[in-house]
């Protein structure tokens, strides 16, 4: 499996705080990685530093293999997007597709590749659809739909599932694993500790500033003990 | 009819009229973006300094809208600089009243120069002169042309900014531009509307576009067009009631507030 983002020796903060400190982890071409950790810990900061909305204090962020940083979907936490904001369906999701966008107008590609983005994720029938008149895991789904308009190799989560009832969180990470069993690299960020929560291959696993890189069996078997 | 066709017949009412239209669509395509990223507090603030650099301009002897714009740009640079280090509110709180007082004091100062403080804070169509057409003709032109153009890159940072910067969109350019903007229609009003009105102009049409459209270009239309038609009500309004222009504008808009949030509600 080859390395699609290598993380070497990556020190994050905030002003003179130091958060993350020496970070070293790779992810491979169709991982799916599970970030944990307790509050405070640094998974945002750790996100935010991958996605470069947070300058590096020191070390590196490798992307390979077809992988940029601005092509990378990504899911913020639901508390970024107001849930009453006024727009439509098609329009957050083309919005996904304007790191690839040149010009000042979307053209024909852009309308195509949303398009596909809604059908993967069943969810074409909501297209014209006010985005404040979705339910909580419907409006998940749009902004999943954006985040695969920006990529085709790397999906980022930060805690998905916040917010969600029981059944539609356990639809929500079917349709995670189907994406990754499609190809799709995927890496999320988990506040809960359940075994059902940790979908993945791998866990990333975040203490006092530093970070462990295990599989979900290893992981899961010392969580345990 | 015939008060309406003697109303435009005035030069200053025509004017007024010209400004007045261009600044409230200025405002409106500016004060969608501001008002969902819940920063309409920003034209106040901005407003308080507008008022402040006038005051200072006015009583050094120099033409006051050469010296206010570019101070209201670097005060609305500060804002955004030092509102992303501390809280945002609070800063602007600091600067509005900051602002204010140091407007307050330089009137005070220069009170030989006859100053008509109230004309600065609720506004006087009789002030505006063709010097304010012309520029503002320019400001919404060109904010009119950078919005067709940027149109999907500014809803992208205005549903989600962290988003829009994770695939590539430069928006800390975008949100010196929307200050820029915003300065220089905050200036170019205030002698319309008044330093303590003209923030109405950039917060009520999105308020009322979101009672009415569903979609962001619906919000973007519909702020634009009933910005202009609440401004025009709002002059003919106060010539027939002879009554002041930035107050009756503001609270034609409120009415129309009113009316599409029960509209909406139904």
């Amino acid at each position: 499996m080859a390395d699609i983002l290598i993380v070497k020796n990556l020190t994050l903060g905030y002003g003179s705080s130091i958060i993350l400190k020496d970070v070293n982890f790779k992810i491979g071409d169709g991982d799916f990685a599970c970030i944990v950790g307790a509050n405070g810990s640094g998974k945002s900061t750790l996100v935010k530093g991958i996605l470069g909305l947070l300058e590096p204090k020191n070390g590196e962020i490798i992307f390979q293999n077809g992988l940029q940083q601005t092509t990378i979907g990504y899911l913020p936490q639901d508390t970024h997007t107001d849930p009453a904001f006024p727009a439509k369906v098609q329009e957050i999701v083309l919005s996904g597709t304007l790191s690839q966008l040149k010009g000042p107008f979307y053209s024909q590609k852009e309308h195509t590749k949303a398009a596909t983005s809604l059908k993967r994720l069943n969810i074409t029938t909501l297209k014209n659809e006010p985005f404040s008149s979705l339910s909580g895991g419907q409006k998940q789904k749009v902004l999943l739909a954006r985040a695969l308009s920006a990529t085709s190799k790397l999906l980022i989560l930060d805690e998905p599932s916040n917010n969600l009832d029981h059944q539609s969180k356990k639809d929500f990470y079917q349709t995670l694993k189907q994406l990754n069993k499609d190809g799709l690299t995927i890496i999320m960020i988990t506040h809960d500790l359940d075994a059902e929560d940790l979908i993945g291959n791998k866990v990333i696993a975040l203490d006092s500033g530093h970070v462990q890189l295990a599989t979900t069996k290893t992981y899961l078997k010392g969580y345990q003990r | 009819m015939n008060q309406i066709t003697e109303m435009f017949s005035y030069d200053f009412m025509f004017r007024a009229l010209i400004v007045g239209l261009l600044i409230s669509l200025t405002s409106a395509l500016i004060g969608v973006s501001i008002v969902l990223r819940k920063n309409s507090m920003l034209g106040d603030g901005l407003s308080h300094v507008a008022f402040g650099a006038f005051a200072i301009a006015i009583t050094l002897g120099f033409a006051h809208i050469y010296i206010a714009i570019p101070i209201t740009i670097l005060a609305s640079f500060a804002i955004l600089r030092l509102s992303q280090k501390q809280s945002g509110d609070a800063i602007l709180g600091i600067i509005s009243a900051s602002a204010l007082a140091i407007g307050t004091l330089a009137i005070s100062i220069g009170k030989g120069t006859n100053i008509d403080i109230n004309g600065y804070l609720f506004g006087s169509i009789l002030s505006v002169s063709w010097t304010d057409v012309w520029f503002s003709l320019i400001v919404a032109s060109i904010t009119t042309t950078l919005y067709i153009f940027l149109y999907h890159r500014i809803f992208a940072i205005t549903i989600d900014p962290d988003f829009a910067k994770s695939i590539g969109i430069k928006t800390n350019l975008y949100d010196a531009i929307f200050s820029i903007i915003c300065s220089a229609v905050v200036v170019l009003g205030l002698r319309l509307l008044g330093a303590l009105l003209i923030s109405s102009l950039i917060i009520f049409p999105t308020l009322i576009a979101k009672n009415l459209a569903k979609s962001f270009k619906g919000v973007v239309i519909t702020a634009s067009v009933i910005s202009c038609i609440t401004f025009i009500i709002g002059l003919i309004l106060s010539y027939l009631l002879n009554t002041p222009t930035g107050a009756t504008v503001v609270l034609t808009n409120l009415l129309i507030l009113l009316l599409t949030k029960i509209y909406s509600l139904l």
